[in-house]
């Protein structure tokens, strides 16, 4: 199954203690896009998006989600070892996102802090790290968010699906683990369906590039190998998560997989919320968590352009009974919805030049 | 002026063609070498003198021309005279119409022609905006005219001065997309109903998504040569060009004296059935340029199969069907075998070839002994036409 030793898996074994997403908000209909900027003609590739407000931002974010991470830990957060923060748009390009989420949340000072970058899985790639960190012994605790504000190029096809949200996971022996991983594998190659530049304030695409060679090649790539490692089956999961820039490419990759609508109906949000980017998988956990059983497996698999796919099977244990209620659920953060218009976004967004 | 007829025939001794569609991992000089060893292998292994590449896009896409010496070097031929020929859409045409022009002089036994674009390098606004360069780009493409959209204004005043029906157009892209299915290299393979055509959407109203072929990546090519030259015969059945013709006409459509008059096409048509001395009726079969639906219906008029302004009846009947009285697009057309741009002449004589060798499978038209290809540059600017038929 595995001869040449590329399934992962740390020496001691490592779980979910405790999960917590946040979406602001905001929504702006696709259709108020489409209304702008095609007369409304053209099909839309997600009902809405959640946009951040004028006074949130990455930072401010994952100090919602970590704290709900926490509520539903019930540890000590001088225990956690790892605060690591997983977005493509940090608020500074140096000056880490990660040592203020970790002051606010009280994990300082002895802890290891940083920003992560991989397009949109840079918060699955916090979450492997976070893996090896406990799994080795070297902390008890880690905490890996994803989270997002991005930013759509205004009239480009990705502004109707660029979104803002996330999730924050505090990983730790399994033992504590309402979530128990049981193996992960990471598949990247240099593919750029997807980049900015430093100096640029919006990215640039592929077009169609972005999608066979791209999103559809590394996340089959990679959740297949899992499976082959682990010798699992579609038919083993109860749900799968997959990274959603939009309603059709999670829900194809989902089929072509073998897996059917009832397996990856719950976590996928990008209809009602949008592409929160590095958030965007891990939110779609935060939504499976809450209602997961115990014995449900779960399977996890992100992608992030430039590209590569972070793939984790999870094994949901007894320890999950009466936390989702503990902080606030995804479910809760979807209802919680003030509609805005274009104008209104553009504003939030910084979009209008004041100077 | 009766052009004369070689004494020494030409023929198509060998055909190659890749796949068209986005093709993510090749590069544009290994699609061309992908062709010329599949039509070298069809031809026996011949080794030509010269070398015409057909192609429209590459400088403006791929930043690079001189493609003549580069895929003569590419191809292990270098160091024989090779040479671009551009003209828009009827780039394929024209190459093998500069091969056949150097073959009947005597001057070269064994000519290569290969069509060749490369278009997912780039974006789809990249590719609209180099696909406009074949109108005026003075007095049209400055204006915003794409090729859609020249081809919206003909495909408007068609149904105004007809009176067709709004989808009268359809049965070009369900006889494209049903062709298709039985051809392995197509891009698209998979029938469609007319009830699709209704409901489409619109890329330049009325050009809707089934009016208009997807243009993407792919290479065809062609082995000629005099048939003196020839060592021994080849595996399959020579085919032979009757007739080569080319003719212009202005680019920009303001400048036509009737605008839904192909004058181009059917000049070149013209001139290439007196040189084989044959009419529209013995035609087995047409490969025609179906860039978009309007241009089919207008081809059909142009090359005597429909008076003018009825073209589209020939759709709307069924007459352009794989059995029908004149068929098209037998390997699916520009529309679902997928259009190359400056390769597109090619792949239809490629095509064309193989019907009268009776190669092609599923799709083939019965005892095809004859048969008419036609390709446009822009909005029929330029049309290269050649008559193929079965040798000896």
């Amino acid at each position: 199954m595995d001869p040449a030793n590329l399934l992962m898996k740390p020496q001691r074994a490592v779980g979910i203690c405790g999960y917590g997403a946040y979406i602001p908000r905001y929504r702006l209909p696709a259709s108020e896009v489409a209304r702008i900027w095609t007369d409304g003609a053209g099909g839309l590739p997600v009902k809405e998006k959640a946009v951040a407000g004028l006074d949130e931002d990455v930072i401010t974010m994952s100090i919602e989600a970590a704290r709900n991470a926490l509520l539903r830990a019930g540890i000590d957060p001088h225990l956690i070892r790892a605060v690591w923060v997983g977005s493509e748009s940090h608020p500074y390009a140096v000056k880490p996102t990660s040592t203020i989420v970790a002051e606010a949340i009280g994990a300082t000072p002895h802890t290891q802090a940083a920003d992560w970058e991989f397009a949109c899985k840079a918060g699955t790639e916090a979450m492997q790290a976070a893996i090896g960190l406990v799994g080795s012994g070297m902390g008890a605790y880690a905490l890996a968010i994803g989270m997002d504000t991005a930013q759509g190029r205004p009239g480009d096809a990705l502004e109707y699906t660029a979104a803002a949200g996330g999730a924050a996971f505090l990983l730790g022996p399994a033992q504590n683990a309402l979530a128990v991983f049981e193996g992960s594998y990471s598949h990247a190659t240099d593919t750029p369906d997807f980049w900015r530049r430093a100096n640029e304030k919006y990215p640039s695409h592929g077009g169609r590039f972005t999608g066979e060679p791209a999103y559809f090649e590394h996340i089959t790539a990679a959740a297949t190998r899992l499976m082959k490692y682990l010798g699992t089956t579609p038919d083993d999961y109860r749900y799968a998560i997959f990274h959603q820039p939009n309603a059709k490419f999670p829900e194809r990759v989902a089929q072509m997989l073998g897996f059917e609508s009832r397996q990856f109906e719950t976590g996928l949000l990008s209809p009602a919320i949008g592409n929160v980017y590095a958030g965007s998988a891990l939110a779609g956990l935060t939504a499976v968590l809450d209602e997961a059983q115990p014995g449900d497996r779960i399977l996890l698999v992100s992608y992030g352009s430039g590209a590569g796919s972070d793939a984790f099977s999870l094994s949901v244990t007894p320890q999950i009974s009466g936390r989702a209620q503990r902080a606030p659920t995804t479910g809760d953060y979807i209802r919680r919805r003030t509609e805005i218009d274009y104008a209104t976004y553009a504003r939030y967004r910084e979009k209008l030049t004041l100077k | 002026m009766t052009p004369s007829k070689p004494s020494d025939p030409i023929l198509v001794l060998g055909v190659g063609m890749t796949p068209v569609g986005e093709h993510w991992e090749k590069s544009l000089r290994h699609l061309a070498l992908d062709a010329i060893q599949l039509a070298r292998a069809d031809a026996g292994g011949l080794r030509p003198q010269a070398l015409y590449v057909a192609n429209m896009l590459s400088p403006a896409l791929g930043g690079q021309s001189q493609l003549g010496a580069l895929i003569a070097d590419f191809a292990g031929l270098r160091g024989i005279e090779a040479v671009t020929v551009e003209a828009a859409g009827a780039s394929g045409g024209m190459a093998v119409r500069q091969a056949y022009l150097a073959l009947a002089s005597g001057m070269i036994d064994v000519a290569l022609v290969v069509g060749v674009e490369k278009v997912t390098d780039k974006s789809s606004s990249a590719l609209a905006d180099a696909m406009a360069s074949a109108g005026d780009a003075d007095h049209e493409a400055i204006h915003g005219a794409t090729a859609a959209a020249q081809a919206a204004l003909l495909m408007r005043r068609y149904l105004h001065e007809t009176g067709a029906p709004a989808e009268a157009l359809a049965g070009f892209a369900v006889t494209a997309h049903a062709n298709a299915v039985g051809n392995p290299n197509a891009m698209f393979r998979k029938a469609i109903k007319r009830e699709a055509y209704q409901r489409a959407s619109m890329v330049c109203d009325p050009v809707g998504v089934f009016d208009a072929a997807p243009v993407a990546d792919g290479a065809a090519a062609l082995v000629l040569a005099r048939a003196s030259a020839l060592p021994v015969a080849g595996e399959h059945r020579p085919v032979q060009i009757l007739g080569s013709a080319a003719a212009t006409s202005t680019l920009a459509l303001h400048d036509r004296p009737q605008l839904l008059r192909l004058e181009s096409a059917a000049e070149a048509v013209q001139r290439a059935y007196q040189q084989a001395a044959m009419r529209p009726e013995q035609m087995d079969l047409f490969e025609l340029h179906d860039i978009f639906s309007i241009y089919a219906a207008l081809q059909l008029e142009a090359a005597g199969f429909a008076e003018a302004g009825c073209g589209w009846k020939l759709a709307h009947d069924g007459a352009i069907s794989l059995e029908g009285e004149i068929p098209i697009l037998t390997f699916g057309g520009s529309k679902a075998r997928g259009d190359t741009a400056g390769a597109t002449g090619v792949y239809q004589l490629a095509e064309l070839t193989l019907q009268l060798q009776e190669r092609a499978a599923t799709g083939q038209v019965r005892g095809a002994q004859t048969g008419l290809a036609l390709c446009l540059g822009g909005s029929a600017a330029t049309a290269a036409a050649h008559i193929l038929g079965t040798a000896g």
